[in-house]
């Protein structure tokens, strides 16, 4: 019964949360939270505040209104700075073992594992 | 003078370490008994270290910048705290904190193991001390914390203030804890491999010690991620930066190793991997001092690096790493294993143990790969977030379902696994609970309600599993704790909420249905730092909120910092922080509402206390 | 057999992690993004203290390259390399062209009332966009673009004797 309490309870906080609010740019916050600042180099744009990071965060609210995609904006840093500035590695011949090998690793253990059950089972 | 006694005290442990590697060799080839003069040897390097320790600490204290360590990291005007706190916060004074660790935890071993097999701890001590020496040489050649600055400076360049904080003071040395705990993991398999001793006795005395460093590595990072989110005032607790992953990588694998030493003990199956997870947590706790000293990683938190100082960690490194795969491949030769069946709690492990190992794969690959690439097509990139959640997030649904029912499991055969109804309804309960949750968002609802249930779901297991009298309190309470964590984490990360803008001292601005007041701003001179404080009021429907957050300039060396305002309840954290604006009287305020927090670190210390009754069970 | 295959195998295996993280040791860290033989856009940009727009590639008359120096008057760095820009606009076939990296005018003008005004036409780039087009990302920087608007030279940080030597080479 205690635990039923506390699920309403859990309920009660969350729906009471709900009321979401967001910045003047929100989809500038966005997009910048995944560009890596060049001038900070461990801080995305959107947590620094150094005027290359400010300048990118006007860029992207210009290129926004001029009707830029959010992919054409990200394809524009890049042919400017390099695959660098984007968080998220694009999935390419360079980043090819990146993406596929964590899941290779997966799918081999697994299959160790079977074998290994089988082989008790029999 | 004090200088003199700390080098020289440093450099007769690295004599004794020495005597001691080459005399338990000895011992071990002549199938002597562990004789009172190795005691005496790992007292006497104990004392030395400690005695080198202590007066770098007093270095510190009383600001001799004669020498260099104190000179670079210190200043007269910090606080005594900090002073103290600067002796681990730099990379000379942090490794000579690690070693002091390092023949600590040796001499607790011998210690405790009395009733152990002898070769065993003989030949444990025998490759402790090779960790030693190395790490001694380590210092003494290329890191000297006593080195001496003539003419001696009035005034040191001061400690940067972001590293002015207390959960950030005692983070490194409880990390290390962690990580040099798993040294002797390290050595014991090694030992245990050579002398033939990987059986119940062998797995209970491993569990110890992966209990302690997990206990130190899991308070550890946590600490990390209260340093991240109070002091960098970004908001987020966890970044998936270089320096995070590395200390996470070691935490995967001894959980891994956890569980799987369990099995160990009860039904002495498993020895290889458990030999390969004991020896993986120590290489990769070593890999990451190796990263994060060497500067290979670019990250928030830079170390001085120098190549030379790699370098040296390198050879070292893959000299362990070369010895153990030798060892195991010349000693490991298992009797065969006692049958299971597959529904068994055994099974159930191998499980966890496999998605432990995906997820260190994950985070280690991720690390790691920017370097590799760059290396062989000079291409760079950077591995953030997005890859992080996207490789693991989606992981987790199995991980969890599967933890909620492993529980479930008896060793050996699960005789009568029947379809239990309250199961079936706490399923049924979760997944409409997480429906009502994620109702209102729009996007991925599927993916987010089939994540929110398997976490909800093991959660109401863990907490019915409370009152189940067949486990141990340890899990009960670890398994609850992880349960709220990954919850807390999830949900966090969905109903975050956060807007920034740019304002001045006077303005109100509305931003959707938030009205933000810039009341005023107030300057003082605070100890080593002038501080100004702004005062913001947040208007939200009916509840309204002052904030205080605060910049601090710091003269030595030049820094600002920006301390976050954080209002703190049990379902709720709500936080502002300011940023200034150069050449320009506006600040930059950022409004962000953050689920869970507290819960977040409750749940991280429950884990750590699960840890501590489970070696209190250990250890009666 | 098998067993001493794997060994082997991993032996090797470890090798070279080990060899790749010494090449990585010497590497540089800190990430500089290269961007030679960029070519620009044909931006337009405004000309400091008046109304003017120029298109970039409108500013060449009779030069074959141009140099954009980046400064502006907070940056210290700037105040240096300020002796050497001098000697940059006695290249010939180099338009010597300033971009005023987000700066009040008046410091600015201030800046080139006391160590003078080498550039053959001051642009001004007051929120930054401009020099993300440059692919630029602090000052000083300095770029040489050729008639077709590609980088063929890029240096970050202060200029010196050095570099503009390689820019007289590079532009003769």
């Amino acid at each position: 019964m205690k635990s039923f309490k506390f699920i309403f309870f859990l309920l009660f906080c969350i729906f009471f949360n709900l009321n979401n609010v967001f910045g003047e740019n929100a989809k500038v916050d966005e997009i910048s939270k995944n560009l890596r600042c060049l001038i900070c180099q461990g801080q995305s744009v959107y947590d620094s505040q150094s005027e290359f990071a400010l300048s990118v965060k006007t860029l992207i609210l210009i290129k926004l209104e001029s009707g830029s995609s959010e992919k054409d904006i990200y394809d524009f840093l890049k042919s400017k700075y390099g695959d660098w500035i984007v968080y998220e590695p694009e999935f390419n011949n360079y980043t090819l073992i990146l993406w596929i090998l964590p899941l290779f690793l997966f799918i081999f253990g697994g299959f160790l594992i079977a074998r290994k059950v089988i082989i008790n089972k029999r | 003078m004090l200088n003199l006694i700390g080098n020289y005290s440093l450099v007769f442990a690295l004599i004794t370490s020495l005597i001691l590697a080459v005399v338990s060799f000895i011992n071990f080839k002549s199938n002597k008994s562990l004789d009172f003069n190795i005691f005496g040897a790992v007292v006497l390097q104990f004392t030395l270290i400690c005695v080198s320790f202590f007066t770098l600490i007093f270095a510190f204290i009383y600001s001799d910048f004669n020498n260099a360590a104190v000179y670079y990291n210190s200043h007269t005007s910090k606080p005594l705290f900090y002073k103290i706190s600067g002796t681990w916060g730099n990379h000379e004074g942090s490794l000579l904190l690690w070693v002091l660790v390092l023949s600590l935890f040796t001499l607790i071993f011998l210690f405790k193991s009395k009733k152990l097999f002898n070769s065993f701890r003989i030949l444990t001590i025998f490759f402790q001390q090779i960790i030693t020496s190395g790490f001694l040489f380590f210092i003494l050649l290329l890191s000297n914390p006593f080195q001496l600055i003539l003419p001696t400076p009035n005034e040191g360049l001061g400690l940067n203030p972001i590293l002015q904080d207390p959960a950030l003071a005692i983070h490194p040395p409880i990390l290390y804890l962690g990580y040099v705990g798993s040294s002797i993991i390290f050595s014991s398999s090694l030992a245990a491999l050579t002398c033939k001793y990987v059986n119940k006795d062998w797995a209970a005395e491993i569990k110890k010690w992966s209990l302690i460093s997990w206990i130190f590595l899991t308070i550890g990072i946590m600490l990390g991620s209260i340093w991240a989110y109070y002091e960098l005032g970004w908001g987020g607790f966890w970044f998936w930066d270089p320096v995070e992953n590395v200390s996470l990588m070691p935490w995967f694998c001894l959980t891994a190793l956890l569980h799987c030493s369990s099995v160990l003990e009860k039904r002495a199956t498993l020895q290889s991997w458990t030999i390969i997870l004991a020896l993986c947590t120590f290489i990769l706790s070593m890999s990451g001092t190796f990263l994060v000293r060497s500067g290979i990683l670019n990250s928030v938190h830079t170390f001085a690096n120098d190549p030379e100082r790699g370098v040296f960690v390198l050879i070292f490194l893959t000299f362990l790493v070369l010895i153990s795969l030798f060892l195991y491949f010349k000693f490991n030769n298992f009797e065969s294993k006692p049958k299971s069946f597959f529904l068994s709690r055994e099974t159930a492990i191998i499980m966890n143990n496999w998605f432990m190992m995906y997820f260190l794969a994950v985070v280690l690959v991720g690390t790691v790969y920017p370097i590799f690439l760059e290396v062989f097509t000079a291409a760079k990139i950077s591995v953030g977030p997005p890859y992080f959640n996207q490789l693991i997030i989606p992981f987790l649904i199995p991980f969890l379902v599967l933890m909620a029912l492993g529980t479930k499991l008896d060793w050996i055969k699960t005789k009568k696994f029947k379809l239990n109804l309250n199961r079936i309804a706490i399923l049924i309960l979760s997944i409409l609970i997480s429906f009502f949750i994620v109702r209102n968002l729009n996007t991925k609802v599927l993916f987010l309600s089939v994540l929110i249930s398997a976490s909800l779901y093991l959660l109401l297991i863990s907490i019915i599993d409370l009152k189940n009298q067949k486990f141990k309190w340890s899990q009960r309470i670890s398994h609850l704790a992880f349960s709220i964590l990954v919850i807390s984490i999830i949900l966090n990360s969905i109903f975050s909420e956060e807007f920034s803008v740019n304002m001045k001292v006077g303005q109100e601005k509305i931003i959707s249905n938030s009205t933000i007041n810039f009341e005023k701003i107030s300057k003082q001179e605070v100890d080593n730092y002038t501080s100004i404080k702004a005062e913001i009021e947040i208007k939200q429907n009916e509840n309204k909120l002052i904030f205080y957050p605060e910049l601090r300039l710091y003269k030595t060396p030049e820094t600002i910092t920006s301390e976050a305002d954080i209002k703190t309840n049990l379902f709720n954290d709500n936080l502002l922080v300011v940023n200034y604006l150069k050449g320009s009287d506006y600040l930059n305020i950022r409004y962000q509402k953050k689920p869970f927090m507290f819960l977040i670190w409750f749940s991280a210390v429950m884990l750590g206390l699960g840890g501590i009754l489970g070696l209190r069970d250990k250890l009666k | 057999m098998r067993i001493r295959l794997s060994f082997i195998f991993l032996f090797i295996l470890v090798s070279s992690i080990a060899l790749i993280f010494y090449k990585s040791l010497f590497e540089e860290k800190n990430y500089i993004p290269k961007n030679i033989n960029n070519k620009i856009e044909n931006i337009s940009i405004k000309e400091f203290n008046t109304e003017n727009i120029f298109f970039l590639k409108n500013l060449f008359e009779d030069e074959k390259f141009m140099a954009i120096n980046i400064w502006a008057s907070w940056c210290l760095p700037c105040r240096e390399e300020h002796q050497y820009i001098k000697n940059l606009s006695r290249i010939d076939n180099l338009k010597l062209v300033g971009l005023n990296y987000k700066d009040k005018t008046k410091n600015a003008q201030k800046f080139l009332e006391d160590l003078g005004n080498p550039f053959d036409i001051i642009l001004s780039d007051t929120d930054g966009t401009k020099s993300i087009f440059l692919g630029a990302y602090g000052v000083p920087e300095t770029l040489i673009l050729d008639s077709e608007l590609k980088i063929i030279k890029k240096h970050i940080g202060p200029i010196n004797s050095k570099i503009i030597d390689e820019i007289k080479n590079l532009t003769n």
